[in-house]
């Protein structure tokens, strides 16, 4: 079930990582402090998925309330300023009247939920909670960032998981051995149909992909259980976060099926963007 | 959590949007710790922006709920130029001032006024999540 996979794969990852990861989460990215800086005095937003609360303060002038759904994450916020306004809630029931704030941003989370059905409907959810007339900016990993250490580029699969290595300080060892690329070769193995009568082929397929699907799953957590228990044994802990990683265009496909109305899209820091209007 | 958030929350079961006693969540002033914060600076312009934004019924009602029931019933009227505000006006938005943003809950609980939920905060954070079988 897609919410069980993101509680297992979302959820309890953040809760656990969630110092470490704040640690790592600072400098707030240029187009997002463009977007705030943007409002006017006194206007009212919310930024779902804020994790440790990066963006609560650069705009002093404008009052934002930050959720995000680990309580790790928010504790974490509420420890680097006391003053920012930080909630636990889920994104998909924000605890928001609809057509109420001024704006809304979603830095780096849509990508969380593991559906497209759902991305769409978590987009809808934030687009609700703005006026009219309002903006809303998001932020999603992309698939097309050849050029980051990660190396993730176009034609490899966009539903992930993402190591996060957490290792004692004093152990600085980098574990090279990246398994997403071994992803890149995947068996291609092809369903007998001779047997099977024409009319039933099309059902057949489909069952057969879902079987191939929950192989392919339950194979890469083995080898993922493999390689944590590996870490551990260099003091280190892989933890494993589900995206899925956009390609170009899919975030505006996914806006527009949520009824929002493109304002402009781009590419910055191994993301796409997308800043949308609710008509 | 400042006192202006409770302007913004209501209960995350979707149920209850049907219903108009989602919103604002009743707080429990026997339980809700204030905490007072002088260092949060005054700016007129911003507050007579919020002010404008937020829904003047609820207000009273938290208010009323944590045991201020000395706010006028009616949302004050001000001038929208700041340059046009006089010295009675800026009283006022210094008095908003200290029950918005100067006020805190910093532990407590609140409850849907429709289904009957309880929400906590702890730490002045509050937790608005769902048990699995609400969510």
């Amino acid at each position: 079930m897609a919410s069980a996979k993101e509680e297992e794969y979302v959820h309890k990852v953040y809760n656990e990582i969630a110092s470490h990861f704040s640690q790592t989460r600072y400098k707030p990215w240029p187009i997002v402090t463009k977007f705030l800086n943007g409002q006017p005095v006194g206007s009212i937003g919310i930024d779902v998925g804020c994790g440790n609360g990066k963006y609560l303060n650069v705009n002093p002038n404008i009052f934002i309330i930050g959720s995000d759904r680990s309580d790790g994450l928010i504790k974490c916020a509420h420890e680097i300023n006391g003053q920012y306004n930080v909630l636990v809630a889920d994104g998909m029931c924000l605890p928001h009247r609809d057509n109420t704030f001024d704006f809304a941003i979603s830095i780096a989370v849509v990508h969380h939920w593991s559906t497209r059905e759902r991305r769409v409907q978590a987009i809808n959810h934030i687009l609700n909670k703005v006026k009219s007339g309002s903006q809303i900016l998001i932020y999603c990993w992309a698939l097309e960032q050849s050029t980051s250490r990660r190396g993730y580029h176009e034609g490899m699969e966009q539903d992930i998981l993402v190591p996060w290595v957490l290792q004692e300080k004093t152990k600085k060892k980098r574990d090279t051995s990246d398994s997403d690329k071994s992803k890149d070769k995947k068996n291609l193995i092809k369903p007998d149909l001779s047997g099977i009568p024409p009319k039933e082929r099309a059902l057949y397929m489909a069952k057969w992909k879902k079987e191939q699907e929950d192989i392919r799953i339950e194979q890469e957590r083995k080898e993922k259980e493999s390689q944590q228990i590996r870490h551990e044994e260099k003091n280190e802990i892989t933890k494993y976060r589900y995206y899925h990683l956009y390609r170009e265009g899919e975030l505006e496909e996914d806006c527009i099926s949520a009824g929002a109305k493109i304002i402009t899209s781009g590419y910055e820091r191994d993301n796409w963007y997308v800043i949308a209007k609710k008509p | 959590m400042k006192f202006l958030t409770t302007n913004f929350l209501k209960c995350s079961v979707k149920a209850c949007d049907i219903s108009n006693l989602n919103f604002p969540l009743e707080y429990d002033g026997s339980k809700c710790k204030l905490v007072q914060n002088e260092d949060i600076e005054f700016q007129p312009e911003f507050l007579l922006n919020i002010l404008d934004r937020i829904d003047w019924p609820a207000i009273l009602q938290v208010a009323a709920d944590l045991g201020n029931t000395s706010l006028p019933s009616q949302k004050p009227e001000l001038h929208t130029n700041m340059d046009e505000l006089n010295e009675e006006e800026l009283v006022i938005l210094r008095d908003l001032h200290t029950l918005l943003l100067q006020t805190s809950i910093t532990e407590g609980e609140m409850r849907c006024r429709n289904c009957g939920h309880v929400y906590y905060i702890k730490n002045s954070i509050p937790n608005l999540l769902l048990p699995p079988h609400l969510a």
